[in-house]
């Protein structure tokens, strides 16, 4: 017990040594330190201001201001304070600051006049850039200017978005022209556009509605408008075999716009007394609550036919699946890339991408429409060849060509 | 006039703003920033429709005592209450005057303690829908089907520590031939090139869409077809 006793003593003893010592080295190193801070500190060099560059492409208000520092200071400068005014000696504005060994900073400038930050175009700019050393040392640059800002009336990043955007238009309108004219144009045929009637004549004879959801996009995404054109198309058939038709909706805009276009398709089958508002409705804007309302009605209605046509977040597999559970036969459709293999998985025919746009040109066949089709197939067809062209430059170094076709965003 | 009004509408607006993603400056650059706010503005308000067109449904089901109206006088219910809540703020600690999603605020119990799992619960569902889908699809009945089993056992396989542990004898030139290697490789190259020509096509689509709709050729969606 003693022997413990004294083992203690002993631990206690030496630990109060170390922790004695410690201290004292401590203490010797903070008198070390003030009687370095106390020596005459050399000021660090003034920071050169080289450039301010105007951001290209952009509507103005934007420049990139560089400025040169010796390599040897870097690690003394602990940031540079930037200033801007609008003459050499006018009242130079803070603007904000780079860590030190960062050598340019984008001044980002309001467009509004009342703005304190405002930064006009076509106006002469002046800089200052101080350097801000760890001792604490500020030390200004010489005034850097005049720089100026100015607004592009063309973004010459695009020119390829352009050149390619004016072909197609130029295609389009060319086979629309033609289709107008009565040329035959063949348009290859897409296994979910012909299943439509087969799965609305199902449903017909079940004698079970018809179910069709647009999804969870707004009134304007491309998805829904294209989901629109279908649902006219469909609901007119729906409206002729006088089957019954359930359009559940997520977005007000969406239910509103819905309504019209299946009132019309009612109206142009002849049968405009079948029509009520409670076909299309709104269910809610919550994505699963969304989903849970559109399952409830799928198991409570077992409806015959499912359309999932527009845009699909995560709920795509849960309608799928319950609908592939009640043995509904389902065509689906949407431009989201992660969805596609739940929907082709989960449904029986599925329209991939740009199968969705071209959908209700099918269903129409109005010669006008499928002209826009054509078009749309010459552009795959160029799309194909500038790749083969693309993957060989790169493959043999022409760099021209790839520089050519290269978008500056 | 009923679609002519609209048509020129689409016209006009449709063609300033591809003019506007090519010219940055005043006024057209940020003009599409600028009419995506018009369009925040005018949703707003569209959930008043929303939410009377909800509340007549629900009501014409109950008052014809539907199939299954006990569901639409729970919604009604949950509705109101909810309603009720935010509207009159109340349990909100700081009052009528307080923020409405207000810790200890009747409205914010409601979302956190009831909307919130019920939604997690909805998407919980997903990992069984995942599970069934699987199986349909990796049955191997055909040769594609096969292909699909395979790559997704390899992906599955890769994605885990296992993988590593089966095949991280293969090194130096055969390194290649290890799981996770196998996978990224799958995901990188053919997925990838899979995906990138749906993107082309996608974009291809809504750029003839857009054509269709800018120039009238299509207008399914504007409803009624007699002028």
């Amino acid at each position: 017990m003693k022997d413990r006793l004294k083992l203690v003593v002993f631990l206690t003893v030496i630990a109060f040594i170390i922790q004695a010592t410690v201290a004292f080295a401590q203490s010797e190193g903070e008198t070390a330190d003030s009687v370095i801070s106390e020596q005459p500190v050399t000021p660090p060099p003034k920071p050169v201001i080289v450039s301010g560059e105007d951001i290209p492409n952009d509507n103005g208000h934007k420049l990139k201001l560089n400025w040169e520092y010796p390599a040897e200071w870097n690690d003394s400068i602990v940031r540079f304070e930037i200033y801007r005014a609008d003459s050499p000696d006018g009242d130079f504005r803070r603007l904000g600051e780079a860590a030190g060994g960062i050598f340019s900073y984008l001044d980002i400038g309001s467009k509004k006049k009342d703005d304190p930050n405002y930064m006009p175009n076509d106006q002469n700019l002046y800089y200052r850039v101080d350097a801000v050393s760890k001792s604490g040392v500020t030390v200004q640059s010489e005034i850097g200017g005049p720089f100026q800002t100015s607004g592009q009336w063309f973004h010459k990043g695009k020119v390829p978005v352009l050149i390619g955007v004016v072909l197609f238009a130029i295609f389009t309108i060319y086979f629309i022209r033609s289709a107008r004219k009565g040329k035959d144009l063949y348009i290859r045929p897409l296994a979910g556009i012909e299943a439509v009637d087969e799965a609305i004549g199902r449903a017909t004879e079940m004698g079970k509605p018809i179910l069709y959801v647009l999804g969870i996009g707004g009134a304007s995404d491309i998805a829904t408008i294209a989901s629109f054109t279908i649902l006219g198309r469909v609901a007119k058939k729906v409206a002729e075999y006088q089957t019954a038709l359930t359009v559940p909706c997520y977005d007000p805009i969406v239910m509103s716009v819905a309504q019209d276009v299946v009132r019309s398709a009612y109206l142009e089958a002849g049968r405009p007394d079948q029509y009520s508002d409670d076909l299309v409705f709104f269910v809610t804007n919550a994505q699963f609550a969304y989903v849970a309302g559109i399952n409830g009605i799928m198991v409570r209605d077992l409806p015959a036919t499912n359309f999932y046509l527009g845009y699909f977040a995560a709920e795509s597999l849960i309608l799928a699946e319950t609908g592939n559970s009640i043995g509904a036969i389902q065509i689906a459709g949407t431009d989201q890339i992660t969805q596609i293999p739940f929907f082709v998985v989960a449904c029986d025919y599925t329209l991939i991408g740009e199968e969705l746009y071209a959908a209700s040109a099918y269903l129409g066949r109005d010669p006008l429409l499928l002209g826009a089709l054509k078009a749309e197939d010459w552009g795959k067809a160029i799309a194909m060849v500038l790749i083969i062209v693309g993957v060989l430059a790169t493959a043999f170094g022409w760099d021209a060509f790839r520089e050519f076709l290269r978008v500056n965003l | 006039m009923r679609r002519t009004v609209p048509l020129v509408i689409t016209l006009i607006v449709g063609t300033v703003l591809i003019v506007a993603e090519f010219v940055p400056h005043k006024p057209f650059g940020n003009l599409g920033d600028k009419f995506s706010m018009y369009f925040d503005i005018i949703a707003v308000f569209a959930f008043i429709l929303g939410g009377g067109n909800l509340v007549r449904v629900h009501i014409t089901k109950i008052s014809r005592k539907k199939a299954d109206w006990p569901f639409s006088a729970v919604t009604l219910a949950g509705f109101a209450l909810v309603l009720a809540a935010g509207l009159f703020k109340i349990g909100n600690p700081g009052g009528i005057r307080g923020d409405v999603a207000v810790v200890g605020s009747l409205f914010n119990d409601l979302y956190i303690f009831i909307f919130t799992p019920l939604q997690a619960s909805m998407f919980a569902l997903l990992a069984f829908y995942v599970g069934s889908a699987s199986y349909r699809a990796f049955r191997a009945k055909t040769v594609e089907a096969t292909i699909l089993l395979v790559a997704a056992f390899v992906i599955l396989l890769g994605r885990t520590p296992f993988g590593l542990w089966l095949t991280g004898g293969f090194t130096g030139s055969w390194e290649f031939l290890q799981v996770p290697n196998l996978a990224n490789w799958i995901m990188d190259v053919p997925n990838l090139a899979g995906q990138r020509a749906i993107m082309i096509g996608i974009a291809l689509g809504v750029i003839s869409m857009s054509l269709r709709i800018i120039l009238g050729v299509e207008r399914t969606y504007l409803g009624q077809d007699n002028d």
